[in-house]
């Protein structure tokens, strides 16, 4: 193709994306606006449910099926990305290199925080269902906090940290016990992922019925499978040579 | 007040995502990409969206430039090979 065929082509999907998007805005509820129709229908389930964090209502309980579909994309996207950096033919993996040149309190900072980043990465998965947070956002947590031990300039430290083969079994264990409280679900209750445990009381750490459980499962496979993954570049980067292009 | 903050922090991921686009090295762009991560996250808290905020700063500033970064030092190393 020319390049002006492709100029004409760009220039009418992307005539047809704005005009799209310019009808849609127009039709879009006024910002800020105090009508939500979805918000008077989502608050009261989750009330009804004992949980606080109305967002994790609807991630794990109201649309957990949502979350099921979307923990299955990110463990596809870092089984692919893990398969596509593996050592290939015609690469070899050698020494990593020593220790870079690390400042004292980049390296201060780095143990210092490393505790403290994992606590609060466990305060957050094990939180999600009373305050902001859950088992996605504390995972990835979890998994950035064990790379302070990186930042300190150690790479072998980081090694030691995080037997990888741990890791692929969490990302496996956590997603496969997504999919077994869903089941639960079906066969103790009404459907597949209903919230199947008593709800217990507002505001309690056990409230909430399955919610804490499906967000530690969510926990689990988030922080093993973005650990998985930077494991994947960091080998890359550090330890792999040669390939044929 | 709100309005004025809101209008700032629009202002501020505008600039900052078109800081992001014009960067010519990609090494550089993961910099900047990190702070674009950074004014979004105080976007959606000022917006009242604290878990989506979390979500933004744990992959948006540091999990998305780590890999970038990464991956210009791979193909860097390659290059030196080559030579």
């Amino acid at each position: 193709m020319s390049r002006t065929a492709r100029m004409i082509v760009f220039g009418v999907g992307a005539a047809g994306v704005g005009v799209s998007l310019l009808l849609a805005f127009l039709r879009l509820p006024a910002f800020g606006a105090t009508v939500h129709p979805y918000r008077d229908l989502s608050v009261p389930a989750a009330i009804q449910h004992s949980t606080a964090n109305v967002i994790s209502s609807i991630n794990f309980d109201q649309r957990a099926l949502d979350t099921l579909g979307e923990e299955i994309i990110l463990m596809g996207s870092v089984l692919g990305a893990a398969t596509l950096l593996r050592t290939a033919r015609g690469e070899s993996e050698t020494a990593p290199p020593d220790e870079g040149r690390v400042l004292p309190a980049t390296r201060l900072l780095g143990y210092l925080l490393l505790p403290v980043t994992l606590l609060i990465g466990f305060d957050v998965v094990l939180h999600g269902h009373l305050t902001p947070g859950g088992g996605f956002q504390g995972g990835v947590v979890l998994a950035t906090g064990l790379h302070l031990a990186y930042l300190t300039g150690r790479y072998q430290v980081l090694r030691r940290l995080r037997p990888l083969s741990w890791y692929t079994y969490g990302e496996a264990l956590g997603a496969g016990a997504f999919a077994v409280l869903g089941v639960v679900g079906l066969v103790a209750s009404s459907a597949f992922l209903a919230n199947f445990l008593p709800f217990g009381r507002f505001e309690q750490p056990l409230s909430a019925g399955a919610v804490p459980l499906l967000n530690f499962a969510v926990g689990c496979e988030v922080a093993s499978g973005v650990v998985v993954l930077l494991a994947a570049f960091l080998k890359q980067a550090l330890v792999v040579e040669g390939g044929s292009r | 007040m709100t309005t004025v903050l809101l209008a700032l922090l629009f202002t501020l991921v505008a600039v900052a995502g078109t800081v992001v686009v014009w960067a010519d090295k990609p090494g550089r762009q993961a910099v900047v990409l990190s702070v674009f991560g950074l004014a979004l996250t105080v976007l959606f808290v000022v917006l009242q969206a604290p878990d989506v905020a979390l979500s933004q700063l744990a992959v948006g500033t540091a999990v998305v430039p780590l890999m970038v970064l990464l991956t210009t030092r791979k193909v860097r190393r390659l290059r030196g090979e080559r030579r």
